[in-house]
């Protein structure tokens, strides 16, 4: 039994549904990032299996799909960057307590 | 040999490898860093020495190269190449032997230092650069190789970079040979621009088979083509080499470690301007009908002849030890260039060969002095050392008798090829040079009876301002050195004593065309060794007849000399006379273009602001505040309104945006779905 588009599609739904639900509702901004992270790794899932089952001779979605990891590995750089230095400044990582930027 | 010059890479990249994985050790693994650097060099300098010899069986004149493209951009071909020719396999095997001695010497004297890994990464790298420069047949891998030279001598000079005169010493090289680069890269483009290749030999088209074509075209200053970039070129040789008036970085240079000393000295950093004019040479030498090669050519060797007398006569009169060698070298480095601009490619190679062995080993040698003294450099606190350090002075004799140039030892032999050469050009240039070779004979005997004669002048309850008394040096007497000090050394000390026997065998292997000049001979060398002896018995007759009693005590040349010792003392005041021109003049020119940015074009700019301001009043006056501003604060009003309700969502959590956010796409997906 080999795995098609369709499980492929559904596990990356999962992935990024658990992803949004641990961004949402978490209060640690170190799993908020995870959860991120998670989502973005959904995506890049749905990238690669599009490429196996869609576009297999060329190598553009691959390379596509590499140039998102490499993105969102700078992005969780400058993310956890933020969060160090969010938690010099209030002692605590609580998405609840930042609320500096209000209008 | 053909199919050699394919490996030719492997003798730069097997110390480049090891530099790569030195720099990734930690700083505690002394012994896998000592042998990785060692064992490079080592295979390195078996592969250049089978080149060697395989290039000595060969055929006179034999010459091997590989090409092969590096990049293309548009129709362009940018290609790097290897040669193997007498010139490289010379070189090449000279520098892995002598680089391979001082590295086997370094274990011993930076045993003791605590960043030794990262001193053997930028020895490999260093070695790795220069024996880059070596093998290239391309320009711009020489030029390459050039600059990573001097970025390795940079670092190596600054190597204890916490002491302020040596991180001065290592900007002062790295900027100085810069200045001279900048004329070497001119001649490069030149070169480009008019052979449209930079290989130097390519089967008749390398830029080097060039230079009759180029000599017959017209450049600047009168000069052909060829000229003018030979001069550009001699300017990157200059700053390399320490020619006057660019030689000040290299006495500056004895701030790094003296395994550094001996390594920038003989075998890399300034051999390499030498070997550039000598890899150069049909460009220097190119001359046609129209255009004669004479003026580069007695540039060169005017420039050789002055730094050979003047540095000499600067060495007479220094106390440090490394200092009086390191002006000695750049003394010697003229003869190189005076002989190469004289005509004499045999005798300024020859002598660079030479040099390097017995200039590494007296460099060497100072450095076991400078251990086996505890740190001291300062030759008037030393003395007697002849009965501590047996060795080290009989392999330091060796080494001062072929610098002096006494026959049968290794300099005598090159040195009176160079003479010989310039002899027939110019008498001056000849007098000066036998002059430079009295002075040289002088200074070393003088370095022989202080150091090592008379009685100890240093121990006596001194402390010299150094803490290696707390690591266990309890005593203060002077020591022999530990076995992988002086080995080398001794080694080194062979090729001082009998390289110079070789003398017709290399001329015959580089450069077979060249006739050997031989008349004069007898004139030129009976002057030279009377010169040479003239200077040993003077140093003796000063220095060694009675020793100094007491560091203390002033040099017995300040009674003979008077004021002229302090001049040459303080260098001829030369690092002065930069001070107060050059360094004012460009700080002048500073403050000037200072004060007319601050007064011309700050003024004007002012004047514009002035007037703009000027007008907007006027504006001001007329139209906005009646028309203008009564609209706008209707206008406010309302978008003040419309802020006060919008800035309810912008409550500064970032879940809740998050979630807006998120209700937003659910949205979208229900619209999606229901059409």
């Amino acid at each position: 039994m080999s795995i098609t588009l369709g499980q492929y599609l559904m596990l990356s739904g999962v992935l990024f549904a658990v992803g949004l639900c641990g961004a949402l509702t978490r209060r640690n901004a170190i799993i908020v990032l995870m959860g991120i992270e998670i989502m973005f790794n959904a995506g890049i899932l749905n990238l690669v299996a599009f490429w196996h089952f869609k576009h297999f001779t060329t190598i553009t979605p691959l390379m596509f799909a590499i140039f998102a990891i490499a993105v969102a590995a700078a992005e969780s750089a400058v993310g956890l960057a933020l969060v160090i230095a969010i938690y010099r400044q209030y002692k605590s990582v609580d998405v609840q307590e930042m609320r500096a930027l209000k209008g | 040999m053909n199919e050699l010059v394919q490996h030719q890479w492997l003798i730069p990249f097997l110390p480049l490898v090891a530099a790569g994985i030195q720099s990734l050790l930690p700083q505690r693994s002394r012994k896998l860093s000592a042998t990785l650097c060692i064992g490079a060099m080592t295979i390195s300098c078996v592969l250049a020495i089978r080149a060697f010899v395989a290039v000595l069986g060969a055929e006179e004149g034999a010459r091997a190269i590989a090409n092969f493209t590096w990049f293309e951009f548009g129709t362009a071909k940018l290609s790097l190449g290897f040669i193997l020719d007498p010139l490289t396999a010379a070189m090449a095997a000279m520098v892995t032997f002598v680089g391979l001695m001082i590295f086997i010497n370094a274990t011993g004297y930076m045993a003791e230092d605590e960043n030794f890994t990262r001193f053997f990464c930028f020895l490999s790298l260093f070695a790795a650069a220069m024996l880059g420069l070596v093998v290239a047949n391309n320009l711009l891998m020489l030029f390459m190789c050039w600059e990573l030279v001097g970025l390795c001598s940079y670092l190596l000079i600054g190597f204890w970079y916490f002491k302020p005169s040596a991180a001065a010493a290592m900007k002062k090289a790295f900027i100085t040979t810069r200045i001279g680069d900048v004329g070497f890269f001119i001649g490069i483009l030149l070169l480009y621009w008019h052979t449209g290749t930079l290989n130097l030999y390519d089967g008749g088209h390398g830029a080097l088979e060039q230079a009759g074509t180029l000599a017959t075209l017209a450049g600047w200053w009168g000069l052909s083509v060829a000229s003018t970039i030979a001069l550009m070129l001699f300017f990157g040789a200059m700053g390399k080499s320490a020619q006057f008036p660019l030689h000040v970085w290299l006495p500056d240079a004895m701030e790094g470690p003296t395994p550094v000393s001996a390594l920038i000295h003989a075998a890399t950093m300034v051999a390499a301007g030498v070997f550039m004019v000598g890899r150069m040479y049909p460009l220097f030498t190119a001359s046609s009908p129209e255009f004669s090669s004479d003026f580069v050519m007695h540039f060169v060797m005017w420039v050789g002849c002055i730094t050979a007398v003047f540095a000499a006569t600067i060495a007479v009169a220094q106390f440090d030890i490394k200092r009086v060698l390191a002006y000695s070298t750049c003394s010697q480095l003229g003869y190189m260039m005076m002989g190469l601009g004289a005509g004499g490619f045999v005798g300024g190679q020859f002598h660079l060969l030479t040099h390097a062995f017995f200039k590494s080993l007296l460099f060497l040698g100072s450095g076991c002095v400078i251990i086996g003294t505890h740190h001291e450099q300062d030759m008037r606190k030393m003395g007697g050392l002849r009965k501590y350090m047996p060795i080290t002075f009989v392999t330091y004799l060796i080494g001062t008798l072929a610098l002096a140039g006494v026959w049968p030892f290794a300099g005598f032999f090159s040195k009176d090829l160079i003479l010989l050469n310039t002899f027939h050009v110019s008498k001056w240039a000849w007098g000066l040079g036998t002059f430079a070779a009295f002075l040289t004979a002088f200074y070393m005997t003088r370095q022989i009876f202080m150091v090592f004669f008379g009685e100890w002048r240093g121990g006596a309850g001194e402390h010299h301002g150094h803490e290696e008394h707390e690591h266990g040096h309890g005593h203060h007497e002077p020591h022999e050195i530990p076995w992988n000090m002086w080995a080398p050394v001794a080694v080194l000390s062979l090729f001082a004593l009998g390289l110079g026997w070789w003398e017709h065998g290399y001329h015959h292997f580089v450069a077979p065309g060249e006739a050997a000049a031989e008349t004069g001979k007898g004139v030129v060398m009976g002057l030279s060794v009377v010169a040479g002896l003239l200077g040993i018995v003077l140093g003796w007759w000063i220095y060694g007849r009675e020793s100094w009693a007491h560091a203390a005590d002033p040099d017995p040349l300040v009674g003979m000399i008077g004021g002229l010792f302090t001049f040459l003392n303080r260098k001829w005041y030369i690092d002065e006379i930069y001070e107060v021109t050059i360094i004012y003049v460009t700080d002048v020119l500073g403050r000037f273009f200072g004060l007319v940015d601050k007064l011309v074009v700050d003024g004007i700019l002012h004047t514009i602001v002035r007037v703009a301001w000027w007008i907007s009043q006027i504006v001001r006056w007329v139209g906005d505040e009646f028309i203008i501003n009564g609209g706008f604060d209707t206008g406010c009003s309302s978008v003040r309104g419309w802020g006060r309700i919008f800035s309810k969502l912008q409550n500064g959590r970032v879940q809740t945006y998050f979630r807006v956010l998120g209700l937003g796409v659910a949205i979208l997906f229900i619209i999606y779905y229901l059409k």
